[in-house]
């Protein structure tokens, strides 16, 4: 049969596909239009992850997300899991491949968080090295996203968006837009998130995330969000959305809904606000 | 300049200082911004040990097993971002961690749901059709292998492990009686079951498992139970598609 | 037990588990099989234990004292009349010989 999948995800709305929503979403996917799935929980050899897995992928364009690779690792890449992602990204075929602008393990400790980089010349040089290994191997482009930060490293000499910018030059990566991540590190870092999606590459965003946060407070009495995953998309995360639409016109865009996950009609609601944010566009 | 390794051992130890230059937005010392990152991995290890041991927190309590989790995922944290299986050294833990030590069958309740884990991700396979077993002449019979699925998994314990997992599961389910318990793990379709084997099947299943040919699986088994039922092991591995193949003598 | 004798033994067996197998595999089709023979929360992902995230926690790790805790769950209704579940020292005559 001739594959007629698209190399690029629908400019329309995702969500990042939770088991307990399978049958909901073979039923009537409502307004979602593709699926993003972390690719370490698809590395088993068979069982129910990788069936459905194949069943979704007959029928929707499938995003593939990495949270483990360690891209800003100091030392190399592990050579396990890149071969793991060979495999995945082999049999499956997916639309698209996306990972972090962060490390998670050091040594042979995998510490399941995104930790975060000093933006510097060596950590350009080491990130742009891994990307290239990255998309060597899995034989594709792929998108790197924004983190979310609660710090700042006193030795950061650029921009996070001059760092990214750089990055996708040197090695043909794309970005992938996290809006939610945008304002949760602006508010942390006191900084504007509007100047930062004006300074940002809008020529390489293959993907916008949106998702929900905490709201804590630092030392001081300073607000601190933390990237949860675990409620709606608030309402100023919304409007970053719509001055982007602006900016760049429609974009595959994801719920992203991690912890305490609703029920199905819940993010799909949450899809189709993001749906409608773009239909004057797609209209 | 923060080197990940001097980051990584903040990270794991609350009672390091937070790494010099890391700052917040006004230069001032990141204090409990770091911890921000401390405990999004000790929380999302510890979620991960709750979810993959369900039955060792119900034993335990909640407190008793965050407490220990702690101590468990610093000491032993993952070595692979596969966090499905993170957890395969947490029964040997379990041995050593005298605080539990008194639960003397806590490591194999571990074992028991870790291998219900493993079970789940493992690779699908058909089982046998019947005729195939049915097909072997009587001369061939004690020569065959037969081949288990690899979603097969055997945990043999000195403790009732399966009737403590039930007991911990199912509603209304009988208190576990004192004795050994040999326990089965197949997954039929895609959900993997725990099955109790009667005596001596422990020492079937494990044969087969080594390879070893059914008359010699079957001799390992009497030599547990002399009164071994071989028909009732037999039946248990067929109905829930436990088998996948039958070779002859000669074949691998 | 001669060699034919047992072979004969082991082939009955064989049949025995073989025509049963037949009648529980319709019994089977009856029923489906869900998660351990009950019916569990998030029934469609039963045994899969822990995905990744890529998300932060609010959370705050605990950080009290491991070693000064008991053990405080159903363990205590698991101890058996004799207390052989709760002695430190496994008994010889229930290992499998």
């Amino acid at each position: 049969m001739l594959d007629t999948r698209p190399d690029t995800l629908p400019a329309r709305p995702g969500v990042g596909f939770k088991p307990q929503h399978f049958d909901a979403i073979m039923a009537d996917p409502g307004p979602v239009a593709w699926l993003e799935v972390h690719a370490e929980n698809y590395m088993g050899d068979g069982g129910r992850p990788l069936a459905q897995l194949r069943a979704l992928a007959e029928r929707f364009p499938i995003s593939v997300h990495g949270v483990g690779l360690s891209i800003g690792g100091e030392g190399p890449l592990d050579a396990d899991h890149l071969a793991r992602l060979k495999h995945l990204v082999g049999w499956l075929n997916p639309t698209s491949f996306s990972e972090h602008l962060a490390w998670s393990t050091h040594d042979t400790h995998f510490l399941n968080d995104l930790l975060p980089l000093p933006y510097t010349e060596a950590t350009l040089t080491r990130v742009a090295a891994h990307i290239d290994q990255l998309q060597e191997t899995i034989g594709r482009r792929m998108l790197l996203e924004n983190p979310s930060t609660y710090l700042a490293f006193a030795e950061s000499d650029m921009p996070e968006t001059d760092f990214l910018a750089e990055i996708a030059r040197r090695t043909g990566c794309g970005l992938l837009l996290d809006l939610n991540n945008v304002f949760v590190s602006a508010t942390n870092q006191q900084t504007d998130p509007v100047a930062y999606i004006d300074a940002f590459p809008m020529a390489e965003v293959g993907e916008i995330h949106l998702g929900g946060h905490d709201e804590q407070q630092d030392d001081h009495g300073a607000p601190l969000l933390i990237d949860s995953h675990g409620a709606e998309v608030v309402d100023p995360v919304w409007a970053l959305y719509a001055h982007t639409l602006h900016r760049a016109g429609p974009r595959p865009t994801l719920i992203e809904w991690d912890t305490d996950v609703p029920d199905w009609p819940v993010l799909a609601a949450e899809a189709g606000r993001a749906a409608a944010l773009s239909t004057p566009v797609d209209a | 300049m923060v080197r990940q390794g001097e980051f990584t051992q903040a990270l794991l130890d609350p009672s390091a200082a937070v790494p010099p230059g890391l700052t917040g937005p006004d230069g001032r010392p990141a204090g409990k911004r770091f911890a921000v990152y401390r405990n999004n991995v000790a929380v999302s290890l510890t979620k991960a040990l709750e979810t993959g041991f369900p039955v060792v927190r119900k034993l335990v309590g909640d407190d008793f097993f965050t407490a220990m989790a702690g101590v468990f995922l610093r000491s032993h944290p993952p070595r692979s971002p596969r966090l499905t299986l993170y957890g395969e050294t947490f029964p040997a833990f379990l041995e050593g961690f005298g605080p539990a030590q008194r639960l003397v069958y806590l490591p194999d309740v571990a074992r028991l749901e870790m291998a219900l884990r493993e079970s789940y991700h493992a690779a699908d396979s058909d089982p046998i059709a019947p005729d195939a077993l049915a097909a072997l002449p009587p001369e061939a019979l004690m020569g065959a292998r037969l081949h288990l699925a690899p979603a097969l998994r055997l945990i043999r314990s000195r403790w009732p492990v399966f009737g403590i997992w039930r007991a911990n599961t199912a509603a209304a389910a009988p208190k576990p009686a004192a004795g050994p318990e040999d326990v089965l793990v197949v997954r039929p379709g895609y959900d993997p079951v725990p099955l109790p084997l009667p005596p001596g099947g422990g020492g079937f299943v494990a044969a087969l498992m080594h390879g070893r040919p059914l008359g010699e699986a079957v001799a390992a088994a009497e030599e547990e139970c002399q009164d071994f039922n071989l028909s009732a092991v037999l039946q248990i591995l067929l109905d829930h598609a436990a088998l996948v193949d039958v070779t002859g003598e000669d074949a691998p | 037990m001669s060699t034919t004798v047992k072979t004969l033994a082991v082939a009955g067996a064989v049949a025995a588990a073989l025509s049963a197998h037949g009648t529980a595999a319709q019994a089977q089709d009856q029923e489906q099989v869900k998660c351990y023979g009950v019916s569990l929360a998030g029934e469609n992902d039963c045994a899969a234990g822990p995905g990744t995230t890529c998300a932060g926690t609010s959370s705050v790790d605990y950080q009290g004292n491991a070693w000064k805790l008991v053990p405080a769950g159903t363990c205590e209704t698991m101890e058996l009349p004799d207390d052989r579940m709760g002695s430190l020292e496994p008994l010889d005559r229930d290992v499998p010989s």
